[in-house]
């Protein structure tokens, strides 16, 4: 590295520091400056997973900040490339893993579109997924609000959170068999029904949820350490969040109501009543209450998908398309080890319908062709537009999958509300964006 | 009716003849139809080809909003001193969805009309998608630019294409500041070089990382996995269907 473009280096080896300060004073660099470059990360309790945070510090005031990401990276998306497009669920769910069933919405939308059957995907199996949607909205602000607080010293709200979070995951566990990753969204429907006993379940959660929103509001709310903490922190107006391109709770804290499920539904939302909450504060405080309104809002969706759900069914009223050569076969029932294919559709492949198992054989093996072209799906998940842009060659696997995805754009913004300001609001920015490193690397 | 009423024969099987020569001069996309290409396959279905449809620009009227934004599109691109039919190679109207495919060279007065018109209004650009077209000679790489606006509730899609040989694009970061991050990643995973960037640089993969790794001709990777006595070779090596 040359003097010429990076200033004088001085090379530290441990217990020689005076002799570096004596060397920088005689060298006159940067008269009455005390800078001192800090990485914060990749392994911080505070940044949200493995986000690296290089500081440029003035005593106490950051007058510099980057942002490192890719230590998450996994290749999603080029794994996708080499699965038909029925896997590619099953890997597109663990990238933002506290949103998972938002990741399999935007990705099953656009291969939807791709496919043209858009207006063929069962009533029930789209109200199933407005309905695991809403719940994770819930159990991902949950996880958002309880860390804000732990980052800030409140280890209570963090395992209040995290508790509340767990009625939602049990409920998950429930209705897909799995906790997280739960590849439940398919293209052309959902994996299964919802189970017996699932309404009740349902309806139990509806019950008791209002009053841990409320346990939480008590200890946040109005809580003047919290908003010491939170108010005029991490500041980024409208301006700020357009140019950016930040949208969710950040984007509402700035006084724009601009939600995809009322601005642009898809599944169904404009039929469900709910507003969009927003606040006009632009900081860290207005986005925790943004969250905290939508979460209410979350639990009126589900009480009207729980109503739909439990409306007279027709005779013929499944969750998977009924084109044969599209829907995965997904009559699925619990065996002795496992979730697995029922026996009611052995029987019937294997001794009554000769065209069942060809189309059993051939979208297992095979997978099903996607027409040429591409499409772009946005779904609002709990921290913005997640876009999905597939691409296909008119193959059985994606020409190109790409996920645009909220916690990598949003996180660009974290030098724009932390720049100038105290190295300790750096925590209530980041935790404010509630990135998920998952999403962010893909 | 007639005898000049009635079709030139001829003339119609010179055309026909015509066309069939030009679909065999198009490139094939795939062969066979199981991916059977190993053993042999009595079906006769080894021997399918099929071949890859160009894809023309879409006729007007364009439906929906799209003519609108069109029209004002060429309105303000006159204004900045160039028009419709040199700044955009080709539009497509596919699946309710309007992808403009842009000379790159116009990219950035494209956009900053599309953003600052009153009319158009399209505020927010939700990042770059790269794509690798190994077939598409003469712009193998193409990115991809999501806009919406809030002002008009609307989308439309940009589409700049560049060739293998030299594999630039001008930045949008001037434009869409948003774009920073989406057109690291881009460069990072396909290799296209955006001009003008303030600092191009590795964002997913490490520093010292060599290739793109999103590009068709590098490879995936992996290990056989051992379970129970079989061996899964990895995804590359498995038998495929497309």
């Amino acid at each position: 590295m040359s003097a010429e473009t990076e200033g004088r280096v001085y090379n530290v080896g441990g217990q020689d520091w005076d002799e570096v300060v004596a060397a920088a004073d005689e060298a006159g660099d940067r008269p009455g400056e005390e800078r001192l470059v800090v990485n914060m990360g990749p392994q911080h309790p505070s940044t949200h997973g493995v986000l690296r945070l290089i500081l440029t510090l003035d005593g106490e005031t950051v007058t510099e900040l980057r942002p490192v990401i890719g230590y998450l990276h996994t290749g999603i998306e080029k794994n996708m490339e080499f699965r038909t497009w029925t896997q590619g669920v099953t890997f597109c769910t663990r990238m933002d893993y506290l949103s998972p069933l938002f990741n399999e919405t935007a990705y099953c939308l656009a291969v939807e579109r791709l496919l043209g059957i858009e207006a063929e995907i069962p009533r029930r199996a789209t109200v199933l997924r407005v309905l695991m949607m809403e719940l994770n909205r819930i159990s991902s602000h949950m996880m958002a609000i309880g860390t804000f607080g732990m980052e800030l010293g409140a280890t209570t709200v963090f395992l209040y959170g995290l508790r509340e979070r767990e009625k939602v995951l049990d409920l998950f566990e429930l209705i897909s068999g799995l906790r997280m990753n739960h590849a439940y969204i398919r293209p052309g429907g959902v994996s299964q029904d919802l189970p017996p006993g699932a309404l009740e379940r349902l309806r139990e959660f509806l019950g008791v949820m209002p009053a841990q929103i409320g346990e939480l509001r008590a200890l946040l709310d109005a809580n003047p350490v919290y908003l010491r903490r939170t108010r005029n922190v991490a500041y980024l107006d409208l301006a700020g969040c357009m140019s950016l391109g930040i949208t969710g709770p950040v984007l509402r804290s700035t006084g724009l109501p601009w939600d995809l499920r009322k601005s642009q539904p898809y599944c169904g939302y404009e039929t469900y009543e709910f507003s969009v909450p927003t606040q006009d504060t632009c900081d860290a405080f207005g986005r925790y209450l943004v969250r905290m309104d939508e979460m209410e809002e979350s639990l009126k969706i589900i009480e009207q998908c729980v109503d739909r759900l439990a409306a007279k069914r027709p005779p013929h009223d499944p969750v998977m398309i009924d084109d044969a050569k599209i829907g995965w076969p997904a009559q699925l029932a619990v065996g002795a080890d496992g979730l697995g294919n029922s026996p009611a559709h052995i029987a019937k492949i294997m001794g009554q319908s000769m065209e069942a198992l060809i189309h059993h054989f051939k979208l297992v093996t095979e997978g099903f062709r996607v027409p040429a072209g591409q499409t772009y799906a946005a779904v609002e998940s709990p921290r913005g537009e997640l876009g999905c842009h597939a691409v296909s060659d008119g193959g059985t696997r994606p020409h190109r999958v790409h996920f645009r995805d909220p916690s990598f754009t949003n996180l660009q913004s974290v030098s724009a509300m932390t720049e100038g300001g105290m190295i300790a609001d750096v925590i209530v920015a980041v935790a404010s964006i509630d990135p998920v490193m998952g999403g962010v690397d893909r | 009716m007639t005898g000049e009423n009635l079709p030139d024969r001829a003339v119609q099987a010179g055309q026909a003849v015509q066309a069939g020569q030009e679909r065999l001069a198009e490139q094939v996309a795939r062969t066979g139809m199981f991916g059977t290409g190993t053993t042999g396959d009595t079906s006769g279905y080894g021997g399918l080809r099929v071949r890859r449809a160009p894809v023309p620009s879409s006729p007007r009227p364009y439906g929906s909003y799209f003519d609108e934004v069109a029209d004002r599109l060429a309105e303000g691109l006159e204004r900045a001193g160039t028009t419709i039919a040199e700044a955009v190679e080709r539009v497509i109207v596919d699946r309710g969805e309007l992808t403009m495919h842009v000379r790159r060279e116009h990219l950035v007065t494209v956009a900053k009309v599309l953003r600052d018109s009153p009319t158009l209004a399209f505020e927010l650009c939700l990042g770059v998608s790269g794509v690798h077209y190994p077939w598409e000679t003469g712009g193998e790489l193409h990115a991809v630019y999501p806009l919406l606006s809030i002002t008009h509730n609307r989308r439309i899609r940009l589409e700049v294409a560049a060739p293998d040989a030299d594999p630039r694009v001008p930045t949008l970061v001037g434009v869409y500041p948003t774009c920073d991050w989406h057109e690291r990643e881009t460069w990072d995973f396909f290799g296209l070089i955006f001009d003008g960037h303030p600092a191009l640089t590795r964002i997913e993969m490490p520093d010292d990382w060599k290739g793109h790794p999103q590009r068709k001709d590098y490879p995936l990777g992996g290990i056989p996995v051992e379970y129970r006595g079989a061996h899964v070779p990895p995804p590359e090596e498995r038998r495929s269907y497309t």
